[in-house]
């Protein structure tokens, strides 16, 4: 196909019937304060890690939540378990716990 | 004649008072303050329609002339109790007086912006409240720290509400409009002068909001970001630079500003959580419980005890100024009911 210069791309849309939520929901079982997150984007405006790298705390898991875990294990290493996130999130989310648990999640569920 | 006290003299005391008034009935109106209306006296114009805040409060004021009405300024009621018939108040020099209703309407105070430390309220100069903004609006001086006029000013919402870490997690519904309407007014002042507002959702439930949110837009130029600002640092020039991130992008973003404006929310006031303590109608954060919000949003449970006003929940003034008129025929429908 190549040669004609043809390609099927995967689509790149999140698609909501195929997706599996098991991880998220494991997550949730775990850190019960993660469902009031409402994205106002402050634990990685504080972000130390953030501040010189691509990781961004928020767009973890907000692809978690979505089910989207491809390349977050690796993300998660660079997370230095700081909880600056957690003192200033205004929904009370334990991020620091949240972090942990998306790191054994992935781990246990690989 | 049927007596009614009434305590606290803002839009919702005064607007109830000149109604029951009007009906024939007996109004004592208490507040606590030398003068009445403080709070709306400290904002230079109403949204949404830009009405000077002075003549809606000049308005009120005329309305205490009303036959009928006697008010008790300066007179901080501390308990009132039930006396099986009537309600006996108490003030905090001792003295009583008997009413046959009461209506509370002791309103709300603004969130001290002192207890969100990250944000530098009281430590730099360049962060100031709405109420602050709200001064500089009214005498045409929106000035920096260092006394020049501003290049830029930020606004940052949900200060003191929808926020675990000061112990409120309600909306206090009016300042997403409040920051529009300032913003615009600082582009009206300032031309020159950038506006931004940060937000995490923009809350325009009222008629004209969504329009002044449109203007704010298109007329005004005024910039919104979506994030919440986490903390806030002085710069050697006495700026301020503030660090939040824009979550659509999903980048952290980094600004300097001459001005940030925190956009306080509304809390119970003193006097109402202490009366609602005394009287056992306190609900959460320290508002008063009405019975049900649909069908008795004036009654309290309590006989003759009826509530109006910012000291239930966050209300506009034009709200406020309803609820006083259903409140004031729910008491004079109570009135009604006793025997003559």
């Amino acid at each position: 196909m190549n040669k004609f210069g043809f390609a099927i791309k995967t689509p790149r849309s999140e698609d909501m019937d195929k997706v599996s939520l098991e991880r998220y929901n494991m997550l949730l079982d775990r850190v019960p304060s993660f469902k009031r997150c409402f994205q106002c984007g402050c634990c990685s405006a504080t972000c130390s890690a953030r501040q010189y790298t691509e990781f961004s705390i928020r767009r973890i898991h907000t692809s978690f939540r979505r089910g989207e875990y491809e390349g977050l294990d690796e993300q998660l290493k660079k997370c230095m378990l700081c909880g600056k996130c957690t003192l200033v999130c205004p929904r009370g989310v334990n991020l620091r716990s949240l972090i942990i648990n998306m790191r054994q999640i992935l781990d246990e569920t690989k | 004649m049927r007596k009614v006290a009434i305590i606290g003299a803002g839009p919702a005391g005064i607007e109830a008072a000149s109604t029951l008034a009007k009906n024939g009935i007996e109004v004592t109106l208490f507040e606590k303050s030398e003068t009445p209306l403080k709070n709306i006296q400290d904002k230079a114009f109403l949204f949404p329609n830009f009405q000077a805040a002075q003549e809606i409060a000049d308005d009120l004021s005329g309305k205490l002339l009303t036959d009928g009405i006697t008010t008790a300024f300066g007179v901080d009621i501390a308990d009132i109790k039930w006396q099986g018939t009537e309600w006996k108040l108490i003030d905090a020099k001792n003295q009583t007086y008997v009413a046959d209703a009461v209506l509370v309407a002791t309103g709300y105070q603004v969130f001290d912006a002192h207890r969100k430390e990250e944000l530098g309220y009281g430590i730099y100069k360049g962060v100031i409240t709405s109420l602050d903004m709200e001064q500089m609006i009214k005498h045409g001086k929106i000035l920096n720290a260092n006394g020049d006029e501003p290049k830029r000013v930020t606004f940052l919402q949900c200060v003191g509400s929808r926020d675990e870490k000061s112990g409120n997690h309600y909306c206090s519904k009016i300042c997403c409009v409040t920051a529009v309407k300032q913003a615009i007014e600082v582009r009206k002042q300032l031309p020159k002068c950038e506006a931004s507002i940060f937000y995490m959702d923009l809350r325009m439930w009222g008629q004209g909001f969504e329009e002044m949110y449109r203007t704010a837009q298109e007329k005004y130029g005024v910039s919104f970001v979506r994030g919440r600002i986490s903390e806030a640092a002085a710069t050697f020039d006495g700026r301020v630079q503030l660090k939040s991130e824009d979550t659509l992008m999903g980048l952290p973003l980094k600004m300097t500003t001459d001005l940030l404006v925190l956009m306080v929310g509304m809390e119970a006031s003193c006097g109402t959580k202490e009366l609602g303590k005394a009287c056992d109608i306190s609900g959460d954060y320290g508002f008063i419980k009405s019975v049900n919000p649909h069908l008795y949003d004036n009654e309290t449970g309590k006989p003759g005890l009826f509530v109006a006003g910012t000291c239930k929940r966050p209300m506009s003034v034009s709200d406020s100024i309803n609820d006083a008129r259903s409140a004031a025929i729910a008491i004079k429908d109570y009135l009604d009911t006793l025997p003559q």
